[in-house]
């Protein structure tokens, strides 16, 4: 298993009292999995997406990354696997706005020690990959929200993470530039990449080979996808 | 460390109005702290080498009663004090930094020298051979002193130009008499100081007691001096030290050793004491540095409102780009590497602003020193130090920001847009 979740809980302290975010969440992904996490807002999907993806620690549980507990790991521990082992999308990209798309896509690769001719070389590669090497040297705004979010794809995917975590990310897209990242992502895990999803949509959803819900705080059983 | 220098370089570029307004505490503290020094330095360089060395290094020794000069124009000959052999000369020669030894006679108002019908009222010199180089005279024309006029005790006289003017009101002296004490003396030549002091200091009346009253100086062959006054009377001496700095150590070396040989009972009112020009251009550097020293707390307290400034505007920055640093953090960013950031953005901008302070202190301090005549002089380790001092502002109220940022939950810094 790549990805092990046992008995996760996240509380958070609301005044006096307490809200139990996530309650008792179990959660094996294997390798090569591509799996969709569905819930309305609300329901606990972006803490629970927080704590797979190292930016929040689980308040009880143990969480297994590549056979590592992670549910103790010290911060700077938390940064490097993030770094390296875990790739992000999110809604809105969070491009730097004053940094080139080359820019962007490369700095991972910086708090990683990579040197910087490699650097660039390697960032040019990733967006000549997904079809971006006409828009090196753009900002992000002169780039449309799907060349956004394609730049965002490789900027999580220039280290090669075992993990690409997703979070709505065709939320602020139109259809065609949607399905295009969902594209994508398919064939990120057509060549190995364990890809985890979370999302509202259905549609979206459906691209994934296994969906789960979440519900208050719960997940729900596996549900596989009719291919 | 490059990647964190072109990033705050830009920060700083990208709000060039708002970072001018936060480097202009910084900016304006150095700046007066760079005038202030450089003032400080060039009125002190000055007094150095005008007052102090007046390009001689010349040290003058005199004999004292109770910590004041002993006047011989009004007094008896000491019973205690001996006339300085040319034993002792040699010997204050042996000492350390001295370069060359003069003694002399000396009447700093004297009366009784007259040229025709006008008459002179300054000081008169009677020197050996050595005096004339020591003190930095030169000839203007004329001719020196010889070899023969202090053995064939010629009578024989060099004025300086103040001299010459009163007594021959722009006539050429030279070849004509000059009455002294009752004596005729022929004028051989006119002398002056090679370095002449620029009246610009303040405090110089000290400097015209000792070596010129603004009545002129004459000089004859000390060797002609008992004809006109009398046998036996103790000397002053005149000694040219290596460096401007030994000046003191000379003075002081010699006034012991005078003391010591020529004043005979332990008991004696009399002692030998230099006149010393470093110690009084000490004090007078004193006097206006304890006059900058407030200045330059004033300065610091200038420097002080500036790094709360850049406190305020960094942590104004971190708010704005929480989301920025979310990010980083998300990617893979260490703590330590976000608080790099902020505080190299922190010190690039006071260190920027120290740079400019500089330039402004620089032509503040030149065009002080136009406007007013007074003296600058660059310090290039004040600067490297102003430099420096502004870069420890940036990183000391750099580093409140710089830990909230590194602090950010990555969480919140995300959701927070």
């Amino acid at each position: 298993m790549l990805l092990d979740m046992r008995d996760i809980c996240k509380d958070y302290p609301l005044g006096k009292e307490t809200v139990h975010i996530l309650k008792n969440v179990d959660l094996q992904v294997a390798e090569g999995d591509y799996l969709a996490i569905m819930g309305r807002s609300g329901s606990g999907k972006t803490t629970l997406m927080n704590i797979i993806g190292c930016l929040d620690t689980p308040t009880s549980g143990t969480y297994l990354l590549d056979g590592e507990d992670l549910s103790t790991a010290g911060e700077d521990h938390l940064s490097d696997i993030r770094n390296r082992s875990i790739g992000f999308v999110f809604q809105n990209y969070y491009l730097l706005p004053k940094l080139s798309a080359l820019d962007n896509v490369a700095l991972p690769l910086l708090y990683a020690g990579v040197d910087r001719k490699e650097r660039r070389e390697r960032a040019a590669e990733a967006l000549e990959r997904i079809g971006l090497g006409d828009r090196k040297e753009h900002q992000p705004n002169q780039l449309s929200g799907g060349q956004c979010q394609r730049v965002a794809i490789a900027r999580a995917m220039i280290n090669h993470p075992r993990l690409l975590l997703a979070d709505e990310p065709t939320g602020a897209l139109d259809s065609a530039s949607g399905e295009q990242i969902m594209d994508i992502f398919t064939q990120l895990n057509a060549e190995g990449t364990t890809v985890v999803l979370i999302t509202h949509e259905q549609s979206v959803a459906d691209c994934a080979r296994s969906i789960r819900h979440i519900l208050d705080g719960r997940l729900t059983d596996a549900k596989e996808v009719a291919p | 460390m490059q990647e964190n220098l072109s990033v705050a370089f830009q920060g700083v570029w990208n709000h060039k109005m708002r970072s001018f307004l936060t480097m202009l505490g910084i900016i304006i503290g150095i700046a007066a702290i760079i005038t202030i020094v450089s003032t400080i330095r060039g009125t002190s360089e000055q007094i150095k080498a005008s007052l102090v060395g007046a390009g001689t290094n010349a040290v003058t020794v005199v004999l004292n009663q109770n910590d004041y000069p002993y006047e011989m124009q009004y007094n008896p000959i000491p019973d205690e004090v001996s006339p300085i052999s040319e034993e002792t000369r040699k010997e204050l020669l042996e000492l350390d930094h001295v370069e060359e030894v003069s003694l002399f006679h000396s009447r700093n108002w004297c009366d009784g020298v007259y040229a025709g019908d006008n008459s002179f009222s300054g000081s008169l010199y009677g020197v050996d051979e050595h005096y004339l180089s020591i003190a930095g005279y030169k000839l203007n024309y004329g001719r020196n002193f010889l070899p023969g006029d202090f053995s064939a005790h010629r009578k024989v006289v060099l004025l300086d130009e103040a001299a010459a003017t009163t007594l021959f009101s722009g006539a050429y002296p030279v070849g004509r008499c000059v009455e002294v004490m009752g004596t005729p003396y022929t004028v051989i030549g006119v002398i002056s100081t090679a370095s002449r002091v620029e009246p610009e200091i303040n405090n110089l009346s000290d400097y015209y007691t000792y070596f010129s009253s603004n009545g002129g100086s004459i000089f004859i062959p000390d060797s002609t001096w008992p004809v006109l006054y009398r046998f036996d009377e103790p000397q002053s001496v005149l000694i040219r030290a290596d460096k401007t700095d030994n000046m003191t150590q000379v003075g002081q070396q010699s006034a012991r050793l005078l003391t010591a040989s020529q004043i005979s009972g332990s008991e004696s009112t009399f002692s030998y004491r230099s006149q010393d020009l470093m110690e009084q251009a000490e004090q007078l550097q004193e006097l206006s540095n304890s006059t900058n020293r407030q200045l330059l707390w004033i300065a610091s307290i200038s420097l002080l409102v500036g790094g709360i400034g850049v406190m305020n505007i960094m942590l104004v920055t971190v708010t704005e780009r929480t989301s920025e640093i979310g990010l980083k953090k998300a990617i893979g960013a260490r703590k330590k590497r976000i608080l790099w950031q902020f505080l190299t953005e922190a010190s690039v901008l006071t260190s920027l602003g120290g740079l400019l302070g500089v330039i402004v202190g620089i032509v503040m301090a030149r065009l002080i020193s136009s406007v007013m005549g007074t003296p600058t002089s660059i310090s290039i380790p004040a600067t490297l130090v102003a430099l420096a001092f502004s870069t420890g502002i940036g990183i000391l109220f750099g580093l409140l920001p710089a830990i909230k940022a590194a602090n950010l939950n990555p969480i919140d810094a995300l959701r927070r847009d």
